[in-house]
C-alpha cells in the first residue's frame, strides 16, 4: 500500500441533520458505521451489510439509499438524514403513532429503516394501494410482524394525510 | 463483516480515472454506484488496493436522444432511468425492466453502467441490452471505441471491458411503431434477483413477429439468447417455441436447473404473450 500516493483516510464535510459535520474517516467506513461510530447516532442499524435487509435506510440528499452500500467518505459535502433527524423534526411523527397504534414493530430493529422507507413513498403523495406498499417496502426485512400491521399503519397514514378517514 | 483496507481517490475527469486504472491495473476497483461492489467489499469478495470513485466526473449521467439511438450515460441512476420519458418512450423495454432491479433505495443509488459492467449473469439489465441489441461504449487510454452487446458478455462477471477501460455509456436502438417488448421475471421477494428472467425484443409483421430475440437471465453464466425458441416464436408457435428451448441451467441456492427449466418456459409463454400484444 505504501507506493500508493492516496489516502486510506480522509477528511470529510457534511450535514448530518442539519448540524454541520467534520470528521476524518478511514475511507473503507461505511455511511451505517459512521453514523452509530463516530457520531452516535445508533437508530439506524446495521443488519445484513450487503443491502438485502434494510434496516440501515438513511436519506442522503433527500433521497433514501443503504447507509451499508454507501461508504462515509462519498458523503463529503452531503445532507444526511437518519431516523433521529425526522424524528426530532416532526415528519414522520404520525408515521410512528400509526405503527405503534397497529402494532408494527415488536423488537424495532427494521423500525427505522422501514419508516424511512415509508415516507419515502408516502411523500410523493396520494394514497397509494397495498400492492404499492407491499412493493415499495419490500427492500425492508421485519422479522417479527408479518408485515400486515405494517402495511395497515402506512395505509392508515396515507389516508389521512389525503384527508380521509384513517 | 466490515471492509478490507483500501485507499479512495474521488476523480474528476475520465482521464484521470484511466490513469489510475492504467496505473494500478487489478489493484483498483472503478466505483459508481456500489450496490453491488461496496456489498462485496463487506463480505470480503473483493480487496481491492484503490477504489476510483467516478461518481464526481461530469457529463456521465445524461440520457439522451442520438439519431437512431438512446445514449444512458454510464452513471445514469437507475432511478433517474425508471422515470425517464425518453426511456419510456423510446426504450420500453428498459422501462419494463427498471421496476425489477433491486429497491427503491438501491435504484436511487445503483448506476445503469455499473450494472451493465459487472455483469451479474442474474441482473436484469444485461438481458436487456442483449435482446435489444444495443451497444457499449467505453473509453481507454487509446481512446473510445463500441462494442456491440452480443460481443460484450463474455462470462461468469466477465466482460470485454480491458482493465484500463472505463465503461462510459450504453446505445440502445429507438423502438419505433412496429417494436414490440417482453418482460417478466420470477423472484422470490420483488426487487431480489431473478430465480429465472425473459427480456425479448420482437418486430410486428402483420398479425405475426419478426426480429424475435429472447435473452434469459439466470439460467448461465452471461444473459442467454435462445435463436430455436426465437425462430419458432416467430413462426407463431409458442408450444413449439417452449419445447425448442435450448437452455440447461445448472441447479443454484435458488433453484434446481430443472426448476428454472421449466420456469423459463412458464415465463416465455407470458413473455409471448406480450409480444403479440399490439402496443
Amino acid at each position: 500500500m505504501s507506493e500508493l500516493p492516496l489516502n486510506l483516510a480522509l477528511d470529510i464535510a457534511l450535514t448530518v441533520n442539519g448540524e454541520q459535520v467534520r470528521e476524518r474517516v478511514e475511507a473503507r467506513k461505511t455511511l451505517v458505521d459512521f453514523l452509530r461510530d463516530d457520531l452516535g447516532l445508533t437508530g439506524s442499524h446495521v443488519g445484513c451489510e450487503h443491502g438485502v435487509c434494510g434496516a440501515c435506510t438513511v436519506r442522503v440528499d433527500g433521497e433514501i439509499v443503504r447507509g451499508c452500500l454507501m461508504l462515509a467518505v462519498q458523503c463529503d459535502g452531503a445532507m444526511v438524514e437518519t431516523i433521529e433527524g425526522l424524528s426530532d423534526s416532526g415528519e414522520i411523527a404520525d408515521l410512528q403513532l400509526a405503527f405503534e397504534q397497529r402494532n408494527a414493530l415488536q423488537c424495532g430493529y427494521c423500525t427505522p429503516g422501514m419508516i424511512a422507507a415509508a415516507q419515502d413513498l408516502l411523500k410523493r403523495g396520494g394514497v397509494p394501494s397495498r400492492d404499492e406498499i407491499r412493493e415499495r417496502l419490500s427492500g425492508n426485512y421485519c422479522r417479527c410482524t408479518g408485515y400486515h400491521a405494517i402495511i395497515d399503519a402506512v395505509e392508515s397514514v396515507a389516508q389521512a394525510r389525503a384527508g380521509g378517514k384513517q | 463483516m466490515k471492509p478490507a483496507p483500501f485507499a479512495y481517490k474521488k476523480v474528476r475527469t475520465l482521464k484521470e480515472a484511466i490513469a489510475l486504472l492504467a496505473k494500478h491495473k487489478d489493484d483498483a476497483r472503478l466505483l459508481a454506484g456500489g450496490q453491488s461492489l461496496i456489498a462485496t467489499l463487506n463480505m470480503r469478495l473483493s480487496a481491492p488496493d484503490l477504489l476510483i470513485d467516478i461518481n464526481g466526473i461530469k457529463g456521465l449521467d445524461g440520457i439522451a436522444r442520438k439519431g437512431k439511438f438512446i445514449e444512458i450515460g454510464a452513471l445514469a441512476r437507475h432511478s433517474q432511468v425508471e422515470r425517464s420519458d425518453l426511456i419510456a418512450k423510446h426504450a420500453p423495454l428498459i422501462a419494463l425492466a427498471m421496476p425489477h432491479i433491486g429497491h427503491a433505495a438501491i435504484r436511487n443509488r445503483g448506476t445503469f453502467g455499473g450494472s451493465i459492467a459487472f455483469a451479474d449473469p442474474a441482473a436484469e439489465l444485461p438481458a436487456c441490452l442483449l435482446a435489444l441489441g444495443g451497444e457499449v461504449v467505453a473509453t481507454g487510454p487509446k481512446g473510445k471505441r463500441t462494442i456491440k452487446a452480443e460481443n460484450f458478455f463474455k462470462g461468469l462477471f466477465e466482460t470485454a471491458l480491458g482493465s484500463k477501460d472505463v465503461l462510459t455509456a450504453i446505445r440502445i436502438p429507438i423502438a419505433d411503431k412496429n417494436s414490440r417488448a417482453g418482460f417478466a421475471e420470477l423472484a422470490r421477494r420483488h426487487g431480489d434477483y431473478a430465480i429465472v428472467g425473459l427480456a425479448a425484443y420482437a418486430r410486428a409483421n402483420g398479425k405475426g413477429l419478426s426480429n424475435v430475440r429472447l435473452a434469459f437471465f439466470g439460467v448461465g453464466a452471461t444473459p442467454m439468447r435462445v435463436r430455436k425458441a426465437e425462430a419458432a416464436l416467430a413462426d407463431g408457435d409458442v408450444d413449439a417455441a417452449v419445447a425448442a428451448l435450448d437452455l440447461d441451467p445448472d441447479d443454484d441456492v435458488q433453484a434446481s436447473g430443472a426448476v428454472k427449466k421449466h420456469l423459463a418456459g412458464v415465463l416465455l409463454r407470458r413473455v409471448a404473450k406480450q409480444l403479440m400484444e399490439a402496443r
